[in-house]
Order: structure tokens, then sequence, then C-alpha cells
């Protein structure tokens, strides 16, 4: 069984000198949900770029599903959909004649390209918006069009580029649900993302590239084993006017009701609370540091539907 | 792709080519019909009652089918280099790049939504040449032959304009500058026997002279230059522009980077 995607010794020097990529090797196996992260002008959107046949290679090797892009192209990239970063649709275009062209593009008869149109329109919540101009779409149904338009000559690839950029935290959620949906039923997905936890939610391998290299690439579970340390944020009952020692604990105090404290990957959190029982430090709540907000916006809005 | 996929992909570009034509009648389809009818009224009508006949025609009949072949050339040209540098500039040829289609079918795609506008205008402006005169038809073969290749060859350089173009200005720059005046200069409203002889030489190089008398012999049955040679060139031209435009998209030439 070929891998979705293998990369050898990929580089790309643009016309203008700018090293891009310096000779990257990747390998996605069939099924995963593969996260490509790295900083701004790392490589990422470079590198996909090549496999989608937008950016021309300098060296290397790039095959989709065991086709060569030198040599087989046209198969390779009629298994490849692609959610780029920035909206490329004809925004003058209505919504479901977008879709409609592009499965033609693929040779998909206008038909069936209209019966899938209205398939992920549907799943993707944008049926009722299918006449519109996508100009007047919101920025989430634009993200959500660029999905739909992606799925519609139903690739076995599904590259993401930044797919939730700007999208508020309620539209991000149910494209998450999605797009798990659609890896479980067995469609390769590379995401790129700038929101950590939307990979560390979705992915299961993932390789971060800097500088045009590959600094890391292993399963999120195993870096995420490396992380040594997070910080609990606790709320407390009574004010404190100064953070605590708590011994093999580091600890802060933001503010007179709140206590953060730094727990390393060994530490015990039971022990945390009998040192803070021994200082008579009463605990309302407690919560994890990161995604904080992120989780309270949820737990507030709940699930009350589409962008408007 | 197999043939199946490629008539499909073909399909669904020109059904987008021709909707955006379509839907945009004001500004692609009305302008031509009245600009002709203008001339009709000034040049035709009022000037040209002054005028004596030429090469046994009434004015008014002369200037038709220049007339005719000016907007087929206009709006092939247009039609092209406006959708082509405007898919560019909203990045949504990408739609196409990444899609498993030939380049050869993404140009045909193009060319064939040039000669869709370009067919659609020519009919318009005779419909409306028929409210001022009679056209006779002397060679219905030779007179769609021209028509076709005409606005092939300038939809094919629309595409290239598109291709090299960076800016809105560089996809006004060749029309206003370089088409314009080779149109008016290629013998629509004038034979060439009436200019000096040195500017009747400097004419022969005007490659569109060719095409109206090509395109008036087949209305009228009259025309300035030999007709093989007309069709020699145009045909050779639709060539040349074809293989370069095909290149151009080959390399990806202001396409992919």
């Amino acid at each position: 069984m070929p891998t979705a995607l293998s990369i050898q010794n990929l580089s790309k020097v643009y016309q203008n000198g700018v090293i891009a990529l310096q000779g990257i090797d990747l390998t996605v196996e069939q099924g995963d949900f593969f996260a490509l992260l790295g900083p701004n002008g790392a490589g990422k959107s470079t590198t996909i770029g090549i496999i989608s046949s937008l950016v021309n290679k300098s060296a290397g090797k790039v095959a989709v599903f065991g086709h060569d892009l030198d040599h087989d192209l046209a198969a390779a990239k009629a298994s490849i959909g692609l959610v780029p970063q920035e909206y490329n649709f004809n925004q003058f275009e209505p919504v479901i004649e977008i879709l409609a062209s592009q499965a033609g593009y693929y040779g998909i008869p206008r038909p069936l390209a209209l019966e899938r149109a209205e398939l992920y329109l549907n799943q993707l919540g944008l049926w009722d918006k299918r006449l519109e101009h996508a100009r007047n779409l919101s920025g989430g149904m634009k993200r959500r069009l660029m999905i739909a338009r992606a799925l519609v000559h139903e690739p076995r690839l599904l590259i993401l580029d930044e797919p939730t950029a700007g999208v508020d935290i309620e539209i991000r959620h149910s494209m998450w649900n999605f797009l798990r949906e659609i890896n479980e039923a067995g469609t390769t997905i590379i995401l790129t993302t700038h929101y950590l936890e939307e990979a560390e939610q979705l992915c299961r391998n993932i390789a971060i590239i800097n500088n045009g290299r590959i600094v890391e690439n292993t399963s999120m579970r195993e870096l995420l084993s490396r992380m040594d340390t997070h910080t609990l944020v606790l709320d407390l009952l009574h004010p404190l006017a100064q953070a605590p020692a708590l011994p093999g604990f580091s600890t802060s105090l933001p503010d007179e009701h709140t206590l953060e404290v730094v727990v390393s990957g060994h530490s015990s959190i039971t022990q945390l609370f009998m040192a803070l029982a021994l200082q008579n430090i009463e605990i309302g709540s407690l919560r994890n540091k990161t995604n904080r907000l992120e989780e309270l916006f949820i737990r507030l809005i709940g699930n009350k539907g589409e962008d408007a | 792709m197999n043939g199946r996929e490629q008539l499909i992909a073909i399909k669904a570009i020109l059904w987008k080519e021709v909707l955006r034509f379509s839907r945009l009648w004001v500004q692609t389809i009305l302008p031509p019909m009245i600009s002709t009818a203008l001339y009709f009224v000034i040049f035709g009508r009022l000037i040209g009652s002054q005028i004596h006949d030429l090469n046994g025609f009434h004015y008014m009949d002369y200037i038709v089918p220049g007339l005719i072949l000016m907007a087929v050339i206009t709006n092939s040209y247009g039609n092209v280099v406006a959708s082509f540098y405007s898919s560019k500039f909203q990045r949504h040829i990408e739609e196409m790049l990444v899609s498993p289609l030939p380049n050869y079918l993404i140009m045909i795609g193009f060319v064939g939504g040039g000669l869709a506008r370009g067919i659609a205008v020519g009919g318009a402006v005779t419909l409306v040449s028929l409210f001022f005169t009679v056209i006779p038809l002397h060679n219905l073969f030779i007179a769609i032959s021209v028509l076709l290749l005409t606005s092939t060859l300038f939809s094919l350089a629309g595409l290239i304009n598109a291709i090299y173009a960076t800016s809105f200005d560089d996809i006004t720059v060749i029309p206003t500058f370089v088409l314009t005046p080779l149109t008016y200069l290629g013998g629509v409203f004038y034979t060439v026997t009436m200019l000096p002889p040195f500017w009747q030489h400097i004419s022969m190089a005007n490659p569109i002279l060719y095409m109206v008398n090509a395109f008036r012999y087949g209305l009228l049955g009259v025309s300035d230059v030999n007709l093989n040679v007309a069709f020699i060139a145009i045909i050779a031209f639709n060539v040349v522009f074809f293989w370069y435009a095909l290149n151009l998209l080959n390399r990806g030439y202001g396409v992919r980077t």
C-alpha cells in the first residue's frame, strides 16, 4: 500500500534568491491526520504549494499515493484536494457554481457535480447560501466553502493550509468535527495551523518545519509526552497577599484570588493538594492555563448554530 | 484524464466563461451594438452619403464587414484578457491549476470563451447592421471561417497579454495603443487604394488589413488583398500564437512561482 505522501530531499529556491526549503524529507501514511507546523515563513505553504503544483520545486521528489509529480502529475493532482490559506475563488460567482465548475475541471459530469455540491454544502451548513455570490459570505462561510470545493472531487488526500484562520471558535469546533468525520471515513488529511490546540486536538502525527528544514517529525502523543511542565490555574476561595511557597512547585499570584502553579511532568497533583492543605489554602476550582479563554467561550455560547 | 473527462472539463470552463459575459451583457454585448449603430448613423448615413461608392458599393455597405469584424476582434480580445487576468488577480486560476486539467485544455477553454463572445457580439452587430442596410452574402464559408479564425487569433492574443500582465494597466495598454490603431488603420473605413503608394505598402504589414478584407470578400466579394495570402497569414498567426501561449502556460509563467 503506497503512502499518501512521500517527499524526498525537496528544495525550493525562489527567483529572488530566497531559500524556502532545504532538502526536506517527509512521509504521511494513508488515513493519517497529519500536522505540518512551523512559524511564519518556515516553508509550510511552499511545501503545500509544491505538492499541489502551484509552486515549481527546485529539486527533490514528491509522490502522492505513489504517483510521482514529475511523471504522473495528473493522477497525483486528482488525488489531492487543497484548501489554501487565502480565499481563491471567484467572488462574483454563486457558491454552487464554484463547486460545479471545480468538479468539472476533474471531469465530473455536471449532474453528479451538483449532487456532490448539495451533499458537501449541506454538511458544511452552506446549502442555504448556494445561490449567493461568494463575496456575500462571512469569513467562516468562505473557509467552509473552500473545504466543500476541495472535497467535491472526493480526493484521497485533503490538504488544509490554516483552514480556521480568522474563524470564530464555535465554527472552528464544528469544522474540527467535520474534519474528524471525513478522516475517519478514510481521507488522509494534512493540516497546517497556527492554533496549536487545533493540531493537538486533531492530529495523530506531526512535523515541525523551521527555516526550510524539518526539525521534528513524530507522533503527537510522543511529542506531548516530552512536555515537561504545564501550568494549573487555581481559583482561591480566600485571597492571598503573596504566592505561597509549595515544595516541589513553582508558584505565582497574578491576583489575590488566583494562584498559578507550574507542575512538572513528574510531579504528583496529590502532592500539590497536600501542600495546599497544609497551608490552609482552599481551592474553589482548577483548570489548565492553556486555552482557558477558548474553553470558557465555548461553554458560554454552547452550540447555538451557524455564524451569521 | 480520459477523452470524456476532458470534454466535461472543457464544457465546465466554457460554461463558466459564457456565463460570465452573459451575466455582464450590459458591459459586454450592448456597447458594441450601440457603437456600431452610431458608426452607421454618423459614418454610414450622414458622412457616407457624401462619399462616392467604394469598389462598387455604397459607403454604408462597404464599411459593414469591417465594423462587424472590428467588434469581433475587440470583444474576443477583451473577453480573454479580462477573464484570465481577473482569474489571476483573484487567484481562482488556481482552481484549474490544482486540477488534472492539462494546460492546453485551460487555453482552449479561455479561447473558447473569447470565441463565444466574438460570435455573440458579431451576431448582435450584424443584426444592428440589418437595420441600416442589406448585407449581400458572397461566400458564407469564407465569411464564417475568417470570422472564427480572427476571433480565435485575438482570443489567443488576449490570453498572452493576460499571462504577462501584472496590473490592470497592463491589460489596457495593448488594446488602446496597439489594437485600436491597427484596427482603424486596417481598412475598416476605407480601401487601401485610396492611400498614397508609400502608405499602401506600410498598410500591407498590418495583419488586421488581411482579416478585414478577407471578411469583406466573404460578404461583398471585394478585397484589397490576395485571399490566399490572407488565409495563410491568419492561420500562421493562429499557429504561432497558440504555440506561444501554450509554451507560457507550460512554463507556468505568471501563474506558478
